[in-house]
């Protein structure tokens, strides 16, 4: 039997299709588009088959259902022995992941199990001229991007970066099929037992350690303009730095300064709000990925250094940016 | 001619490189303006042998060789130097008096706390009347039955006021001139021991810089270090070891200056370009560089021929001539290229260059140095 | 405890640098260093050991130039290192990565009780080698270690997950992979230093663990790397003008496709 299909883990926790399945669903419907052939998702857990309806939704022409109270949370060797047993079953073509705790924990397990290629933190799936699986990724630290093939073994398979891959619009009129499979589980073959599971608020990040800062400086002209950008940093997922004349004007305590005086950041995206880009400051952060500069000053030194700009009031700007930012957000995630 | 390190000489400086980048580095600005002595990165440092590298493990020492730890003070020096002094102070003009011509005894009580940093060192010689003519000694040592006198004063002490061990220097025979000098390890609790002024510095803040007074301090017989009329002659071979000591520090800085001086000179733009594009600017870097090149091999050199036993007094002076005048010639410069910036205290340069003065100053004026390398030649 | 602890030497890639003219990697000048998740596991042993007592064995796969990076996990105080070097290993992916670790694993330390790496290298930011070991080794793992309690041959892991964390119990033998958040690596000590240079580090080849050639290296690798590309670090330099909401839309269009939103 040759191998077939496009497959997904639609990995769930707590009875939730993580958003990331329903990404990976839609980078493996493309695929499968491409390929001319289905898109299968394995849905695994206790009392979860009602799930498969939005899996269907989102792009799956079959959903593989395996439940058993042995699965109700995750533990590698449960889901190894399952998955182990789908691919011998099915012979999938691709078995993508989402690469969260879980996807980064089980993909190698399963690879090294049944002997294939693995990619992790995929950001990029394609399909080359000879049919195999194009799966790019970041490595060095994001300095380099590679792009790799499994030309020998199957599935092909591929952890995937969440927040990259778009979903489907889901479409409550797509059709597809639901099947049980009965995988062979054991709880002697379970050699981890998870015993307690803690909901931790995030701790908070250190400026050198965020991977988002939002920075405010001399043109929030009073303090309270901190609470805008502690609300733009927290939309973002960000911590909140400040220039040194912030600082110094005693807005903002000194452990949020960015600069050669302060802390020397090197974030994926820094938003530089009404700061007009001194050395001093450009010297803590002009090593960031992505830096969005907003100010009022069209020659704000700033916007030498920045990817993108808006020039204008950041109390008229940050507000809206801070409404689209909600809205879109709101639009990824919608199932 | 081999110019490498071995493989346990370059682990030392990326492990003080490191420790230096972590522990001394954050802090070090803050300290340059307060004066606060490190003693927290001192305890860390203890911790790790780095207050004992070059003495063997039996008297407390970390059983390195004597490079390694000429390294260990160039890279501190690199972020901090006042840390960069304290350690060579210590090591180089306290612990080795005491390895050389301690008795067991001595050795067992003051180099082994001294080695493992549980005890911090000292070395007094200078006097308010005895700077380069140090043989003028007014400090006076009075044998009495079981136990020295010591009355007199010493000043710009370095580790002054916050050592547990200091070897000082006084006349036992003043008809004797020079060779009536004898050395004596004084603890800081001694009778009649107490510390003076500490001193309020152009730079390395915060290293501790003190004067000793003796009024009638008692020191008992058995802290004769060497024999009685030896003194003179240890401190000039003490102090020979401790050039190369502060010849690191004062490389460690001008490497540091340099350093941060290319960064800036590719940053800051002037004229629509990098000022790292101009040629004035590219020939003062040549020659800064250039000058830490000489003073790296000077260094090297006189701590290699110190570690197989050849080294001479003028290896250690041609080593701290030349790297504490390319030290106070390439802060200087670093912060002219910097500019207005070089003058703020936002940057470090301007730290750097005030740290830089003491070293063609302390352990041997620059003017010392050239009496003994011309002394060796004329 | 028989703790063994793999770690891989890489460059440091928090200094490397894209050169924009020839958009090649900056390679000169960068210094190798252990892998940082991999010195949380050596000062993870090390602590467990201190705890517990037993021996902690370092093992690196790599060229003959990573014997720096066992002496520096020996001088943080490591009892033995164990350098896996051989040019039928080159090329290696995670796999066959793996199964090399794993085959000298069961070759040198059968009776192990723990096994202990980092999560991730910070070269090839996969996180595989570790599970795949421990799946080639036919042990339990937990990824994501913080926490490491011990109890007769009991393991109580405290796992982090992306929301909180979870409490794991498993007995040895088992291997976990290990967080940044875990602990502070100690320095190694001056006499640390010196002391890793009087012992011997053994060298293990494949005469040792007698692999065929098919298992190895690039030829036992089932993913092959076709391309590799910078990205473009040129600063766009695009400045939105006009009403709030036209440039804010614009911002979110350019932030979405760079995935940041």
């Amino acid at each position: 039997m040759e191998n077939k299909d496009i497959w997904v883990l639609a990995e769930q926790r707590n009875g939730k299709i993580m958003n990331v399945a329903y990404e990976i669903l839609g980078a493996a419907r493309r695929l499968a588009d491409k390929k001319k052939c289905e898109v299968c998702a394995v849905l695994v857990g206790d009392k979860v088959r009602d799930l498969s309806d939005s899996l269907i939704h989102h792009g799956a022409d079959k959903v593989y259902v395996v439940e058993s109270p042995l699965v109700k949370d995750y533990t590698t060797d449960a889901y190894t022995n399952i998955l182990e047993q789908v691919i011998k079953n099915f012979k999938p073509e691709v078995f993508l992941y989402g690469a969260t705790t879980i996807g980064r924990d089980l993909a190698p397990r399963v690879a090294s199990r049944v002997h294939t290629g693995l990619t992790a933190d995929c950001t990029g799936l394609d399909i080359d001229e000879d049919g195999l699986l194009l799966q790019t990724r970041p490595a060095f630290g994001g300095n380099l991007m590679a792009t790799i093939k499994c030309p020998d073994y199957r599935p092909q398979m591929s952890t995937v970066r969440p927040g990259v891959m778009e979903k489907l619009a889901p479409d409550a009129k797509r059709k597809g099929e639901v099947i049980d499979f009965d995988a062979k589980l054991d709880d002697k073959d379970l050699r981890t037992q998870v015993v307690k599971m803690v909901k931790a608020a995030k701790q908070v990040v250190n400026l050198e350690e965020a991977q988002v800062i939002v920075s405010g400086g001399r043109g929030l002209k009073t303090p309270d303009g901190f609470e805008l950008i502690k609300q733009l940093a927290d939309e973002l997922g960000g911590v909140v730095g400040a220039s040194r004349a912030a600082v110094d004007s005693g807005w903002i305590s000194s452990d949020h300064q960015v600069g050669q005086t302060g802390k020397t950041v090197r974030p994926e995206l820094y938003v530089a709000c009404g700061i007009s880009g001194a050395i001093q400051h450009l010297a803590g952060m002009s090593g960031s990925r992505t830096i969005v500069a907003i100010n009022k000053d069209p020659n704000a030194a700033i916007f030498k250094v920045a990817d993108y700009a808006i020039v204008g009031d950041l109390y008229k700007v940050i507000p809206v940016l801070i409404e689209q930012i909600k809205s879109e957000k709101e639009e990824n995630s919608a199932s | 001619m081999d110019f490498s390190f071995t493989k346990q000489q370059e682990m030392v400086r990326k492990v003080v490189s490191e420790f230096a980048k972590n522990e001394v580095e954050p802090g070090a600005d803050d300290r340059d303006l307060t004066g606060e002595f490190p003693e927290d990165i001192v305890r860390k440092m203890a911790g790790l042998g780095m207050m004992g590298i070059p003495y063997p493990k039996e008297y407390g020492g970390a059983g390195g060789d004597y490079i390694s730890y000429i390294l260990a003070v160039e890279e501190l020096s690199k972020v901090c130097a006042s840390t960069g002094v304290i350690l060579s102070a210590h090591t180089s003009l306290c612990c080795y008096p005491i390895s050389k011509w301690g008795t067991e005894e001595q050795k067992k009580k003051y180099l082994v706390p001294l080695a493992k940093g549980e005890k911090l060192g000292a070395f007094g010689l200078t006097e308010p009347n005895a700077g380069t003519d140090a043989a003028t000694q007014q400090t006076v040592a009075t044998l009495e039955g079981d136990h020295y006198v010591l009355n007199g004063s010493k000043i710009f002490i370095t580790n002054g006021g916050k050592a547990d061990v200091y070897v000082i220097f006084a006349m036992t025979d003043k008809s004797k001139g020079n060779h009536g000098i004898s050395a004596f390890i004084v603890e800081k609790d001694f009778k009649g021991f107490s510390i003076g002024k500490i001193e309020d510095k152009m730079g390395i803040n915060a290293s501790s810089t003190a004067e000793l007074v003796f009024e009638d301090c008692i020191v008992p017989k058995e802290n004769l270090l060497g024999d009685e009329g030896r003194g003179f002659a240890m401190a000039m071979e003490t102090l020979d070891g401790g050039r190369v000591g502060i010849a690191a520090q004062a490389l460690g800085i001008a490497e540091a200056a340099l350093d941060e001086t290319t960064k800036y000179a590719k940053e800051r733009q002037q004229f629509g370009r990098p000022i790292g594009k101009f040629q004035g600017i590219k020939w003062y870097v040549a020659d800064m560089a250039t000058r830490v090149q000489e003073a790296k091999m000077l260094v090297y050199r006189a701590a290699w021929k110190k570690q197989v036993g050849k080294m001479k007094s003028t290896d250690a002076a041609y080593a701290k001539l030349c790297a504490s005048e390319t030290a106070m010639y390439v802060t200087t410069k670093a912060v002219q290229i910097f500019g207005g910036y070089g003058y703020i205290k936002d940057y470090p340069v301007e730290r750097y260059m005030r740290d830089a003065k003491i070293t063609e100053i302390y352990e041997g004026t620059s003017e010392v140095q050239k009496m003994v390398i011309s002394g060796s030649l004329l | 405890m028989n703790i063994v602890v793999l770690i891989k030497q890489v460059p440091d890639t928090n200094e490397v640098r894209i050169d924009p003219k020839t958009k090649t990697l900056i390679r000169k000048g960068v210094p190798s260093i252990i892998n940082p998740e991999d010195k949380n596991a050596v000062e993870q042993a090390l602590t467990l050991k201190q705890k517990y007592g037993g021996e902690v064995n370092v093992v690196t796969m790599g060229p003959p130039q990573a014997d720096v990076a066992l002496r520096e996990a020996l001088a943080m105080g490591a009892d033995k290192g164990f350098l896996i070097t051989d040019r039928f290993f080159g090329g290696a992916d995670t796999y066959a990565t793996a199964k090399t670790l794993s085959t000298t694993i069961k070759t040198v330390f059968p009776d192990f009780d723990l096994v202990l790496c980092g999560r991730q290298a910070i070269d090839g930011d996969t996180a595989q080698v570790g599970p795949q070991t421990a799946e080639q080794l036919g042990v339990p793992q937990v990824t994501y270690a913080k926490e490491v309690e011990v109890s007769g041959n009991k393991l109580t892991v405290t796992r982090e997950v992306e929301d909180g964390y979870e409490v794991i119990e498993l007995t040895t033998p088992a291997l976990l992979t290990v967080v940044k958040d875990a602990n502070q690596p100690r320095y190694p000590s001056i006499s640390g230093i010196f002391d890793a240079y009087e012992v011997d580090v053994k060298k293990i080849t494949n005469d040792d663990l007698k692999l065929v050639r098919e298992e190895l290296g690039l030829k036992g690798s089932p993913t092959k790397v076709v391309a590799t590309t910078t990205p473009d670090t040129q600063r766009k330099g695009e400045v939105f003008t006009g009403n709030p909401k036209e440039c804010c839309g614009n911002l979110i269009d350019r932030l979405n496709q760079r995935h940041l939103i």
